[in-house]
């Protein structure tokens, strides 16, 4: 193994990141706090950066560090969406944060740290850099959820979060070493290689896949391995459960299809199979538990499990196709949950009842009279969630299916959708209580946002990807495409 | 498509620049830019009547640009002799719908008038969309402004009946999208409307394929079993919502029946026709009994539409041309006659806040020229000769009788049973004697509801004296889905060349549309 100084330029947005929370954590506490916002835009600026670096690296994938790494198309995908994703966060924390009157500074240098843990997830080739990024990012979330200290909900997330969170990385360790010991090596070429002539019923192998499985569904939440998804999700600071629901998801998804089709590809007829199982499970728990939730952010995480058991279902197709439409289906759900998701949270975090923030559905009545452009905002939000076009969402389920069908899965395609009408209930409760009820009596306070030019930045951005992608997703459908075509 | 103004673009484009500009004016000013822009959608389309070429079955007006190049997805729209008259009645229609909410709705006006504009783009859309994920599109994208006008404006249960309809029509078009992707692959991977009519497809997909259309259009239509929703939502949602559920959305389940069922699954849309003729039969005399027993206004009209929506179901599926241009014929006829029905206890229910016919007794007296409307109207719902409902509904039993006797004779009855429930309900609307402290209420129709109710009037009469300028217009449009159910004989020779005759097809439909 030798060190080449030039890959330290391929990794280079990977060290400004790194670098950027370094600076923020060190000045933070020698920072007055009137300059403090300083941080955010020295974050921002990086990600700025970053997003022309890794813009530029969307050709040929080149390997870096004797195949740790490879920069490629396919993370750049991912990698620009995370930076999309962590510059909105940013911008809602500015708000959220002094709302809830939170002044750690640390915030932001965590916020990069886990960032920087989704990137080397995303461009790592070897399972146990997926497993150091996959930690990195782990670690700074576990922080980032109990940041609320005087709020024992947050403390309780933040707990619960660690625990199952240590319990899912030991899982995917072991098999990590498990596939180490059948293949001998941890490289996905290399495994990929070892497979290739071994057969399908190898049990060593067969553990392996099921133990990886298990270990990214639990980062994945999906069913059954989704307990800790609801109550995290409630318990943090809202700016985080949006970081959560949408980056943290989507580095996950990059690491496990690369793991899965690069690195396991031979072993398709397999993990097809498992994948189709908690798919399933997935669809229709989520979709179910979501009816009865009265708590926003509850029914945002079992939506947002939900939203994972349809990703799943372009898994699912690519383990069946020759074809790589099936995993392109998952890069553009993925991309398109972003912009849905993080503006409901967004609204979510932003909206005051008696002065404290308000998480409850029925705090939300009357909204439209009150905040009509907010209400709107949350009526295509919800809409788009439900997949109804012209909106993002509908794009979305329009080529998972599609892969579906293509796989020759019509059926799972029909069980799917059922289960979309069933979710558009409870994403349409949401506007019924905004639109259609009012406030009970004259002492009920309305519900009130807080509006500020931060936020204002992240909902037009939110709002804007899901009209625009839902009218015309084309630029967005070709860069998927392109971004798996590399993908061995 | 360099030849002409992109009629169809404009026609859905101003509906809906309209409903987002009206969100910058005062909701006083709301009302007229409402009004202003779907007059000025009127206007656009009324040269199309003429402009068509009726000696022609195939699309015209066509427009087509590529939308997602992979899968490749157009936006391409056109419109044969079956759009043609169902766009214009929604043209006609919605300057109406407008106008009668003028006083009617005094919350949220801007809102409300941005609903009904985005619907008309949306439903323009569906009648005129040539690439089935464009259909899809704007079949869906009028579920949440209609779910908003119910729910919002609606009446005392509009919670209840906004969602059921909601969730009714969104379930039964779930099938409808999964269908349109097995079409696609099995169908030479296009979603060209045009191209998967001419297809071929094996018994056993046409029959998966025909029972996913079928959840979806008949939902919408609604067939028998599938109508509860109809009632709750017409009797909630507000007069305008009412009239474009009646006369424009339902006819989206029919319009779907004849553009997509027909053409494309021949050979199920033939093995399933019993159950069609059984259910439509159903519709018809169960939706008339219902009708009989209300004591709702909007209830009695609602059950009706679900009776006279059976014809509809009926005629279509005789393959002949008497039953699918009676079908359309009477498409049309419902949107106008139902329309104005709707209309009339909009506006009754305006002065009496009721809308329960033992509240309404006795109008003559006090209210002549409402009371002469109602009697028009429903003379025209229950097929009158000289109205426009007696050509459909004619048209429809003749197809019906060339195929079954039995069947014409059942049908019949609902059109004896019409006569019954709504010549009873003039009979105690407009001559009973009216309660003495409901008498200040009842001031006759004023200058904003005659010009609501007279377009409808003339368009009752104009139909139903010279039905031929829309016989002569969707007659060679009918004749080609009839086409498709050619006997095995001639069937035959031209599965022969069928690669040829459908390419060739294709092409002379594009080179045609082409010349105006």
């Amino acid at each position: 193994m030798t060190f080449a100084v030039g890959d330290l330029f391929l990794i280079l947005p990977e060290l400004l990141v790194i670098t950027a929370a370094c600076i923020v954590l060190v000045l933070d506490p020698v920072l007055r706090p009137s300059d403090k916002d300083g941080l955010v835009w020295l974050s921002l600026g990086t990600l700025a950066i970053c997003m022309g670096l890794t813009a530029s690296q969307m050709s040929a994938p080149v390997e870096a560090f004797s195949g740790l790494v490879v920069i490629d198309p396919y993370g750049a995908f991912w990698k620009l969406l995370l930076y999309f994703v962590t510059g909105l966060t940013i911008l809602l924390s500015h708000s959220y944060l002094k709302e809830e009157r939170l002044y750690f500074g640390e915030y932001y240098g965590f916020v990069l740290l886990a960032l920087a843990g989704m990137m080397v997830m995303v461009s790592a080739a070897d399972l146990l850099t997926i497993y150091l990024g996959t930690e990195l990012m782990s670690l700074s979330l576990y922080v980032m959820a109990g940041l609320k200290r005087s709020e024992p909900r947050s403390l309780e997330a933040s707990a619960k979060y660690f625990v199952l969170g240590a319990f899912s990385s030991g899982i995917l360790l072991y098999g990590i070493s498990l596939l180490y010991g059948a293949t001998g090596s941890t490289r996905l070429p290399a495994i990929a290689t070892a497979i290739s002539g071994r057969s399908l019923d190898d049990p060593l192998l067969l553990f392996a896949t099921i133990l990886l499985a298990v270990g990214f569904g639990f980062k994945l939440a999906v069913v059954p391995f989704h307990m800790w998804t609801p109550d995290v999700y409630e318990g943090a600071p809202t700016s985080v459960t949006a970081f959560m629901a949408v980056a943290s998801k989507a580095a996950s998804f990059g690491a496990f299809l690369r793991v899965f089709i690069e690195g396991l590809g031979g072993l398709k007829a397999n993990w097809s199979a498992i994948f189709l199982l908690l798919c399933l499970a997935t669809l229709v728990l989520g979709n179910v538990v979501a009816l009865v939730q009265t708590n926003i952010k509850r029914m945002l995480a079992y939506s947002s499990i939900a939203h994972a058991g349809y990703a799943l279902i372009g898994v699912v197709a690519a383990g069946r196709l020759a074809n790589s439409s099936g995993i392109s289906s998952v890069l553009l759900y993925l991309a398109l949950y972003t912009f849905m998701t993080f503006g409901a949270f967004a609204i979510v975090a932003m909206l005051r009842k008696d002065g404290i923030e308000g998480n409850e559905i029925e705090d939300f009545t009357g909204l439209s009279k009150r905040h009509p452009v907010a209400a709107l905002l949350m009526l295509i939000f919800m809409v788009s969630l439900a997949g109804i076009p012209p909106t993002a969402g509908f794009i979305g389920k329009f080529y998972v299916f599609m892969s579906a069908v293509e796989a020759g899965m019509t059926w799972l395609a029909v069980i799917a959708l059922i289960f979309a009408a069933v979710s558009a209930y409870y994403y349409l409760r949401l506007v019924m209580v905004m639109y259609m009820r009012e406030p009970s009596d004259v002492t009920d306070s309305a519900p009130q946002l807080v509006m500020s030019p931060t936020l204002s930045i992240v909902l037009a951005c939110a709002v804007a990807g899901v009209v625009i992608f839902g009218l015309y997703p084309n630029p967005l459908v070709q860069l998927a495409m392109q971004a798996v075509l590399t993908l061995r | 498509m360099t030849h002409s103004f992109p009629w169809l673009t404009a026609l859905i484009i101003l509906p809906l620049i309209g409903a987002a500009a009206v969100f910058f004016v005062r909701d006083a000013s709301a009302r007229l830019v409402a009004l202003a822009v779907a007059v000025a959608d009127l206007l656009i389309s009324l040269p199309l009547w003429w402009l068509f070429d009726a000696s022609s079955g195939n699309m015209q007006f066509m427009e087509s640009a590529l939308w997602i190049s992979s899968p490749p997805i157009h936006y391409r729209l056109g419109l044969d002799g079956i759009s043609l008259p169902l766009v214009l009645m929604t043209t006609v229609l919605m300057p109406l719908c407008i106008l009668i909410s003028w006083h009617s709705i005094e919350s949220r006006v801007r809102s409300f008038m941005a609903m009904l504009l985005i619907m008309e783009g949306a439903m323009i859309g569906v009648f005129s969309a040539l690439d089935f994920v464009l259909f899809y599109v704007f079949w869906e994208a009028m579920l949440i402004p209609m779910y908003l006008l119910i729910g919002v404006w609606g009446g005392p249960n509009r919670l209840y009946a906004a969602i059921k309809f909601f969730l009714y029509t969104l379930a039964g078009s779930v099938l409808l999208l999964v269908a349109i992707l097995v079409l696609y692959f099995q169908g030479g991977h296009t979603f060209d409307i045009l191209q998967l009519s001419q297809g071929s497809y094996s018994k056993a997909l046409q029959f998966w394929l025909f029972l996913a259309f079928f959840a979806a259009f008949a939902v919408k239509v609604p067939m028998f079993p599938f109508h509860t929703w109809l009632p709750d939502a017409h009797v909630e949602a507000p007069t305008a919502g009412s009239v474009i559920l009646a006369s424009i959305l339902l006819k989206m389940g029919t319009y779907g029946f004849v553009r997509f069922s027909l053409p494309m699954l021949p050979d199920a849309s033939q093995a399933f026709t019993p159950l069609m003729v059984v259910l439509s039969i159903i519709a018809i005399i169960y939706g008339a009994y219902m009708a009989l027993a209300q004591a709702d206004l909007k209830k009695l009209i609602a059950y009706s539409s679900v009776s006279h929506m059976g014809f509809v179901t009926l005629g279509l599926f005789m393959f002949n041309i008497q039953g699918i241009e009676g079908a359309v014929m009477q498409m049309v006829n419902h949107g106008i006659t139902t329309g104005g029905l709707f209309l009339c206890v909009g506006v009754i229910y305006e002065r009496t806040h009721s809308r329960q016919i033992a509240d309404n007794i006795g109008l003559t007296k006090p209210m002549p020229r409402y009371a002469t409307f109602l009697v028009i109207f429903s003379l025209s719902s229950l097929g009158l000769p000289g109205t426009n409902s007696f050509v459909g509904e004619f048209m429809v039993l003749i197809g019906t009788f060339l195929w079954s006797k039995i069947a014409t004779a059942f049908a019949s009855l609902g059109i004896i049973l019409a006569a019954a429930y709504l010549l009873w309900m003039v009979q105690r609307v407009a001559f009973g004697v009216p309660a003495p402290h409901m008498l200040p209420k009842l001031r006759d129709v004023n200058l904003r509801e005659m010009v609501t109710l007279v377009p409808l009037v003339l368009l009752i009469f104009m139909i139903g004296l010279f039905p031929n300028p829309i016989l002569t217009r969707m007659h060679p449009s009918v004749e080609k889905v009839i086409g498709r159910f050619l006997p095995p004989a001639v069937e035959q020779v031209s599965t022969v060349s069928q690669g040829l005759h459908s390419d060739a097809g294709f092409t002379s439909t594009e080179a045609e549309a082409k010349q105006p």
